[in-house]
Formats: C-alpha cells, sequence, structure tokens
C-alpha cells in the first residue's frame, strides 16, 4: 500500500510518499520533500504569509514527490494530512490540498494528529519498540509514554515550546532563520563557556519556560547583546561579562537540563529503557549527548533521528496515516477538517497491541 | 549496602544505622553527569536540603513520612559514599559536586504502584467475577484511594507540598503477611493475578526530592494534579475512581475546598487542549 502525506502545520510544507510492501517487511520511504519559509533575522513566521507560501508551493511539491517516487496517482491508495494541532491558516493549506487530491484522484483521505506522525515515523525510523518520546519542537513539548491505545502525556509545558523559547531568544539577537534558528543557536552556543544564572523551573512533571525567555531576554538587554552582533565582541576571559554566546550556552544548558531531567522521571516511572527524541528540537546535538549520558547511566538507550525526519516532513503524515488507514480509520469529506488544538492523547491508537 | 532502586534523582540503598539490625534507607543524589557542573551542584545542594528540611517539619507535625537521620550535601569524591575518602576533591575545586546523600529510617512495605498493578492484573484475570465480588473489589481498592487523599490532605495541612506524588512514591506499611498478590521486591516479575492483593494498612509517603514547604491553594492543587496524571497513564483501570481520592482530601482538613477549586484550573492548563465554548 502507498499513501502520500502533506504536512504544514507550520512554517515547513512537506510532501512524502511511503510504501508498505504487502508481505509486512519494513515500509519504504519513496520520496520526502520539503520546502522551509525563512524570514529575515529578527522576525517570526506570521500564520497568513507562512499560508500564502505554502499554497504557492505545494502543487510543485507533490508533483516533485511523485516524480521522485516514481508512482502515478492511481498507485497511491491514499491522501494523508495534518490535522491539527498548528498554527490554523497554514494547517489549512495542506487540508485544503488534501481535499483536492482525494477528489480529484478518488483516493480516501486520513485526518493525522501531527504529534503521532513524529512518534511513528521516529519508532519506524529507529526500531525502538516501546520508548519514552520526548517531543520537542517549535510548538510542542512533551514526554509521551504508550499505555492502552494511546499515547498518553506524562509531562508538558505549561507555557511557550522549548523550540519557540530558542527561536524567540533568536529574535532578541537577531539571529538568522536559516536554516533555522535553533540550529544558530546551537552553533554559537558551542563557543559559550560562561554559565549563568537562569531560572530551573520543573514543576512535576512539568517545566515552564516563559520565565526562562523573560530572564534571559532581560540580561541581553542588560548586558546590551541584544539587536544584530557586533564584530568586535571577542570573547574577553578577564571580563565578568557574558557574551552572545554564553547566553546561548546558558539557555541551552538550562532547559535542555529541565527536559532531560523530566524524560528521566518518566522512565523510572514507567520502567523503561528506551527513550526516543522526535521534533525539530530533536536534532540538537547537545540535547542528544544529554540524553545519552543520561540513558547510559540508567543502562539503557536513546534513539534520534537526524533532521529529515525529525523537523517537520511529509513522510511522517504519510507512515502515520497510513497506519491508521490499514487500521480502518479514514477520514471521510465532511471530516476532513484541520484545527489548531488537537491534543496527542485524544488519538485511539488502533494499530498497536 | 543493598541497592533497593534507581530513581530517576537518586539511588535508594538499604543499610544500618547505630546497631546492625537497624534498617534504614540511604538515599544518594549522585552528580548528573549530563547537567552543567554549577547547574548540578545548586540543584543537587537545594533539593537535598530541601528535602530533609521538609521530612522534618512533617515528623514534626505527626505526618507519616521517615525520620531523618543525617545529611550531606557535598560530597566530595564518589567513593565516600563506601566511607573512604581518597579523592583529591578536583571535581570539588572547579565548582563541581559529587552528590549528596541523605540517611532515613526505613520504611517496610510496598509500592501502591505494585498494589494497583497487582490489582488490575487480578480483576483482568478474572472475567468470571460475580458482581457482588466486583463490587467488593472495587470497594476495597476505593478505601484505599480514599486513604490516599487523606495521607496527601494531612502532608498539606502541614505545610509542605510534595513536587511528585505519584504511585511510586506512596507504600503501603506491611504488617510481616503482606505480601500477598504483591510482588514485594518491586522488581515486577512477581506472580501477579493470582490472589486479590491486601491492601490494609498505614500509608507512607516517600521520596521528598522535589518538596517544598508552601501553603498556597496553587502548589497543593498542582500536587493533585500530578498524582491524577500519574494515575491515568499507570493505571488506566483504576483511573475512573480517582475521584475517591479527591473525596478523601476534601474532607481531611480545613481549606481543601478552595484547593480542588483551584484544581479545575490547572486541569485546564496543559497546552492545546480542545475547547468548547
Amino acid at each position: 500500500m502507498i499513501a502520500i502525506g502533506l504536512e504544514s502545520s507550520a512554517n515547513k510544507l512537506g510532501v512524502g510518499i511511503i510504501r508498505h510492501p504487502d508481505d509486512g517487511s519494513t515500509p519504504q520511504v519513496l520520496s520526502n520533500v520539503r520546502h522551509t519559509y525563512v524570514t529575515p533575522p529578527g522576525e517570526g513566521f506570521l500564520p497568513k504569509d507562512t499560508a500564502r507560501h505554502h499554497r504557492a508551493w505545494v502543487v510543485k511539491l507533490v508533483k516533485k514527490a511523485l516524480r521522485e517516487a516514481r508512482v502515478l496517482p492511481r498507485d497511491i491508495d491514499c491522501v494523508c494530512f495534518t490535522k491539527g494541532p498548528g498554527m490554523g491558516a497554514p494547517l489549512q493549506s495542506a487540508a485544503i490540498t488534501a481535499r483536492m487530491l482525494s477528489l480529484l484522484w478518488g483516493k480516501e483521505l486520513v485526518g493525522v494528529n501531527h504529534c503521532v506522525g513524529h512518534i511513528e515515523m521516529g519508532r519506524l525510523i529507529t526500531g525502538a519498540t516501546n520508548p519514552v518520546v520526548l517531543y520537542v519542537s517549535g510548538g510542542n513539548t512533551q514526554v509521551i509514554a504508550y499505555s492502552s491505545q494511546r499515547y498518553r502525556i506524562f509531562g508538558e509545558t505549561l507555557d511557550i515550546a522549548v523550540g519557540n523559547c530558542l527561536d524567540r531568544f533568536a529574535r532578541t539577537l537577531h539571529i538568522s532563520n536559516d536554516p533555522a534558528p535553533g540550529y544558530n543557536i546551537e552553533q554559537l552556543a558551542k563557543k559559550g563557556k560562561r554559565l549563568v544564572d537562569l531560572p530551573y523551573t520543573v514543576k512535576g512533571m512539568d517545566i515552564s519556560m516563559s520565565g526562562i525567555l523573560a530572564a534571559i531576554d532581560g540580561l541581553a538587554v542588560q548586558y546590551g547583546l541584544d539587536g544584530e552582533g557586533k564584530d568586535d565582541e571577542e570573547d574577553d576571559a578577564s571580563s565578568e561579562k557574558p557574551t552572545r554566546a554564553d547566553l546561548c550556552f546558558s539557555l541551552q544548558e538550562t532547559i535542555y537540563s529541565m527536559l532531560v531531567e523530566i524524560t528521566e522521571r518518566a522512565m523510572a516511572h514507567v520502567g523503561s529503557k528506551e527513550v526516543l527524541i522526535v521534533g525539530g528540537v530533536g536534532c540538537n546535538e547537545r540535547l542528544q549527548e544529554m540524553m545519552g549520558i543520561m540513558a547510559r547511566d540508567r543502562g539503557g538507550t536513546v534513539h534520534a533521528t537526524d533532521e529529515r525526519f525529525c523537523i517537520d516532513n511529509g513522510i511522517m503524515i504519510a507512515q502515520a496515516g497510513l497506519l491508521a488507514y490499514k487500521a480502518g480509520v479514514p477520514t471521510p469529506l465532511k471530516e476532513s477538517t484541520c484545527t489548531q488544538r488537537f491534543r496527542t492523547d485524544d488519538v485511539f491508537v488502533k494499530w498497536r497491541d | 549496602m543493598e541497592l533497593i532502586t534507581q530513581g530517576a534523582e537518586a539511588h535508594l540503598y538499604k543499610t544500618t544505622y547505630l546497631t546492625p539490625s537497624t534498617p534504614a534507607a540511604l538515599k544518594i543524589r549522585p552528580s548528573k553527569p549530563y547537567r552543567h557542573p554549577i547547574l548540578d551542584r545548586r540543584l543537587t545542594r537545594q533539593r537535598v536540603l530541601q528535602e530533609a528540611r521538609c521530612l522534618v517539619r512533617l515528623v514534626r507535625e505527626g505526618v507519616n513520612v521517615p525520620a531523618v537521620l543525617a545529611v550531606d550535601w557535598e560530597l566530595r569524591d564518589n567513593s565516600s559514599s563506601g566511607g573512604e575518602a581518597n579523592g583529591n576533591g578536583n571535581g570539588y575545586a572547579a565548582g563541581a559536586g559529587n552528590g549528596a546523600w541523605i540517611l532515613m529510617e526505613w520504611i517496610d512495605g510496598v509500592m501502591l504502584k505494585e498494589v494497583f498493578r497487582a490489582w488490575e492484573g487480578y480483576v483482568k484475570s478474572r472475567t468470571g467475577l460475580s458482581d457482588a465480588e466486583r463490587e467488593g473489589e472495587e470497594g476495597k481498592v476505593k478505601c484505599l484511594l480514599r486513604r490516599i487523599g487523606v495521607a496527601v490532605g494531612l502532608l498539606h495541612k502541614a505545610g509542605v507540598v510534595h513536587g511528585d506524588l505519584t504511585t511510586s512514591n506512596l507504600i503501603l506499611k506491611s504488617q510481616a503477611a503482606q505480601t500477598n498478590g504483591v510482588d514485594g521486591d518491586g522488581d515486577g516479575k512477581g506472580e501477579v493475578g493470582t490472589v486479590s492483593p491486601h491492601m490494609e494498612g498505614e500509608i507512607v509517603l516517600i521520596d521528598f526530592g522535589l518538596a517544598s514547604q508552601s501553603i498556597q491553594d496553587e502548589d497543593r492543587a498542582v500536587d493533585l494534579y500530578v498524582l491524577e496524571r500519574a494515575f491515568g497513564s499507570t493505571h488506566p483501570r483504576t483511573e475512573r475512581f480517582f475521584g475517591e481520592v479527591l473525596e478523601g482530601y476534601r474532607g481531611s482538613y480545613r481549606g481543601a475546598g478552595s484547593v480542588m477549586k483551584r484544581l479545575e484550573d490547572v486541569r485546564m492548563r496543559g497546552r492545546k487542549r480542545s475547547m468548547i465554548g
């Protein structure tokens, strides 16, 4: 069976085609293409501009995906799209495209929960069977464990997502959004040495990041480090004043410690030895390293994927959609809406035991 | 010393104190190598001291918690847990801690997590239970849940919030022959589902590693919320009776009512809840 997946919940537009061989062997990724809406430094992406970008690119990407996969529309069994969560206007562009393709090609629709898409793709790529999942991206921060046909949320952010915290700090420092603000923060953080004191806010299994963002933004302003970076800024070891790199370093160290801590707590609680990191922030090497040290100390392992599958993509929507389709839960045209709010634990996971 | 469990934050050992026949619980918080040393030292110190202060206060107030026997928050090298100090203190000089420890009274009993697991396994395996038997079983579990609520209420009344209430942090104190149906050593490999587990006995709260002293409705409500969610994710078959915990809590001290109101706000707080109306 072959499925095409369309993803557009944030500033990435992705189209992917996956095949589940009929003999039950490992699914094959036939194509996975993506185009990202990049804004100038210091700016975030607005829903209406992002949606305009997606509308302009979606037909090109679908054609490219079909071409790379060497399949024809008639070979496809179902059209999968992101139902939510995400930004309203961008979400609609994939939903409308999916409906159009479904009517045009006469194929069934499957609406997919974006978070479940990440989890299923991570499981497929890494082969992790029943891991504790840390899902970290620009819009989501959740620690998830599977139990009785639901992906249950153990801990999550109480306010902003970890990626959002990083992105907004990148905006304060006018760091480039190309390829991603988080990536550029990571590179800058590698040069940081001094740890500045930031709030450490773990609340039970949950975490909160808005106060940390306010604190680090305040420090940036206090030391005159906000706005565009100055070239004369050299690391002066004798000076007490932190550099932009130090701030990025401290921000990463603090929030990733919080993430690893709640993940470890979830592992201890459910008795799992596997961690799977998914979502855009999951590409961060420092986070993967910290998680690796924690898991090693517990005698466990970390599974992470690279940017093709970590960052929002169409193939994960195709994968989760095809699992649902095979389990017999397609989405009727009438219900093929999208929604900004759609919790991971609302999805009935019919395809797992 | 026998390693009992490796939690997320600490290793728990069973040892003895003063006399070789007096068991004691030694909780070592090793330094977390994934954390930046400065951050690690700050958090470890803060938490072990907080834990000790909360426990001391609770013992004084007569709440069922283990008593504190000794504390140290500046271990200089990893081997000092074994009693020998041969390190040169390098890590210490660099500002890194090597962890901390707290020695507590030993509580004999089983984790409520195991009790509920055993119970869920028992009910699941006995499809042929009559209605009366089923009701009896449910009554038993409801009574236990209500006692959990009371225990949490008394904790809050004493001015402490736990910070990490899960069923692994609640112990059902044993009266010797209490291991039927439950795997007492906690390795989860015991036989489950043959007998209905024992549910009598005192409930003792343990692991105050994330506890703090607070009398605010907000903190108390978050405590209850954490417990509620832990139930949902670990004991899906018992989750529907969670109301009993809240019932027990409500009646346990003055001021519980306003915490319950706050709990409703806290529940709405997770991200991306579907909003209807």
